[in-house]
């Protein structure tokens, strides 16, 4: 073991958790006063739900032993409740396991908590916890294994342990979750979108964002952590951390300058909101790509996914689907173009040592992301797309019209994001006191 | 007694407070409202969805003054208020039937 690679991921780890909460305000912003608190609540329930399912089952489904040998999922049960974990991590051996463990727990975290922002203001608290857990254990957990779980070999190169198929068989690269983090997320958000409906008087009456600075405050702490995100995917402190350190720098710098431009040209300004959106865009699209191109290859890809995302948000007034935060024309459509660029700007002096098809080295990378690409979109949208059918008919996802006009935070938390006056609001029961007595206060008091 | 109430650009309440204290008013309620006139909106863009915004931000200042300081008053605030752009707003005068003051008990006049 390492002690400097250890402290780096460690350190890493709580960057990536601060990456929840910052989303949590970054989206927050975004919806109108009335919604705030519900959108961050959204975020904060997967920080509770998935960190305890991540400890139970799911670090041990993501990284499991294989259970058939094909790569599909890894064994729930072998680590559960992460008993059997003291010692090195197998792959790079310089690590603790409990230290790749907490990493990884952060990314799931960070994954459900993405899909939220396709339904601000109409999803029900209850239901969506409960769709969380299950989408972390169908979906994320096993994509997770895919994408993310390599092979364990021997001296003499005969697998030992067999890992996840997207990452071994078809040999996609995906550095930090292009496709099983941000593709997953995002076709997840589609789903939920045709299931639940749009907001109620979609799109003229929903409002717009409530506070941007907020928006800047999230985007800030997103890109903050992202450094842990993918620099701290190396698992180690060294040239492959700094690599990617920087071409995640670079790649939301690009990616936030061609939003502006293509907000300039379209509509004669640019904004505050785009700004920070080209920033996330960019940080999307490079989280993939950050281990396999040069800092020019990651300017290239940043400048494509933000000038990509800035239209492809634009589609949805003309698709008529209510993505209110944007989650698939920022993750899906960013995800997808870092992931398949790959294929492209690929160059062999980048850590992962791959040519891509600008570098000389055809098209066999090429296929290879777009299999990894279209098999996690299609395994996500599928099976999102049914858990939220389900819970949509049995239990309900939806808040009900009388709910939505009131204001979600009101309806589902009882409480309000933004007091500035205290006029009209009194104590009527102390945290004490039973329920249902109201003037308990009074009989106290007198 | 009247009331007097102009509702004003937001740019301008410091000049119309200063000119209310110079002419001897002590008491004003300030409030920030939200309103329509002839002013035209403005257009947000927010992700390439155009809002209008019709309702324009403006504040609010409500006086208590004596019948006899009427004239001299509204041509203070008037001055201190007007920009001369479209939106500069508006001042009127109401009847006022009675005044207390709170902490005194004092009525009408001597309340103001």
């Amino acid at each position: 073991m390492n002690s400097g690679d250890t402290a780096w991921v460690l350190v890493c780890a709580a960057l990536v958790m601060l990456m929840t909460p910052g989303l949590a305000l970054f989206y927050g912003g975004m919806v109108r006063a009335r919604g705030v608190l519900n959108m961050l609540m959204m975020s904060l329930a997967s920080l509770g739900l998935v960190g305890v399912l991540w400890v139970l089952y799911g670090y041990s489904t993501a990284f499991g032993t294989d259970v058939a040998g094909v790569g599909l999922l890894g064994s729930p049960t072998e680590f559960f409740g992460m008993s059997r974990l003291v010692g090195a991590e197998a792959l790079s051996d310089t690590i603790p396991t409990f230290a790749f463990a907490a990493f990884q727990a952060m990314f799931a975290i960070l994954t459900v908590a993405l899909i939220s922002g396709a339904v601000a203001d109409r999803a029900r608290f209850g239901p969506w916890v409960l769709f969380a857990g299950l989408w972390a254990t169908l979906v994320y957990f096993p994509v997770a294994h895919w994408v993310f779980a390599f092979d364990e070999t021997n001296a003499a190169g005969e697998v030992t342990a067999v890992g996840g198929w997207i990452a071994n068989r078809v040999a996609a690269i995906d550095f930090a979750g292009g496709t099983a983090v941000h593709i997953n997320a995002g076709a997840a958000a589609l789903a939920l979108v045709l299931v639940l409906g749009p907001r109620t008087g979609w799109p003229r009456e929903t409002g717009k964002p409530h506070n941007l600075p907020l928006v800047v405050l999230g985007a800030g702490l997103l890109w903050f952590g992202w450094f842990g995100f993918n620099a701290g995917s190396a698992l180690s402190a060294g040239d492959t951390a700094a690599v990617v350190f920087l071409n995640t720098l670079v790649g939301a710098s690009a990616a936030m300058l061609a939003w502006l431009l293509v907000e300039r040209l379209r509509h004669g300004r640019p904004t505050t909101l785009g700004a920070a959106s080209g920033i996330v865009a960019g940080l999307v699209a490079i989280t993939p790509a950050c281990s396999a191109v040069t800092p020019l290859g990651a300017v290239a890809i940043g400048l494509v996914a933000g000038a990509c995302c800035a239209l492809a948000v634009e589609l949805k007034y003309r698709l008529r689907y209510d993505d209110s935060l944007d989650v698939v024309g920022v993750h899906l459509v960013g995800g997808l173009i870092g992931t398949l660029l790959v294929g492209f700007f690929a160059s062999e002096s980048a850590p992962e040592g791959v040519a891509g098809l600008f570098y000389g080295g055809g098209v066999d990378q090429l296929w290879r992301q777009t299999v990894g690409a279209v098999a996690v979109l299609a395994y996500s949208l599928v099976l999102s797309w049914f858990l939220a059918w389900v819970l949509q008919r049995t239990i309900g996802f939806r808040i009900d019209s009388r709910g939505e006009h009131a204001g979600i935070d009101e309806t589902e938390h009882a409480e309000t994001g933004y007091h500035f006056a205290d006029v009209g609001s009194t104590l009527r029961r102390p945290a004490t006191e039973e329920r249902g007595s109201t003037d308990a206060l009074e009989g106290s008091f007198r | 007694m009247k009331l007097l109430t102009a509702v004003v650009q937001q740019s301008r309440v410091e000049e119309v407070r200063a000119a209310l204290v110079s002419l001897g008013v002590r008491g004003m309620t300030i409030a920030e409202v939200r309103g329509c006139g002839r002013q035209q909106g403005h257009t947000e863009i927010y992700r390439g969805a155009e809002y209008t915004v019709d309702v324009v931000d403006k504040t609010r200042i409500d006086v208590l003054i004596d019948d006899t300081e009427v004239d001299e008053v509204v041509r203070a605030v008037v001055a201190a208020a007007r920009s001369g752009n479209v939106g500069d707003g508006k001042v009127w005068v109401t009847p006022v039937d009675s005044v207390v003051r709170v902490r005194t008990g004092e009525t009408d006049e001597r309340a103001v």
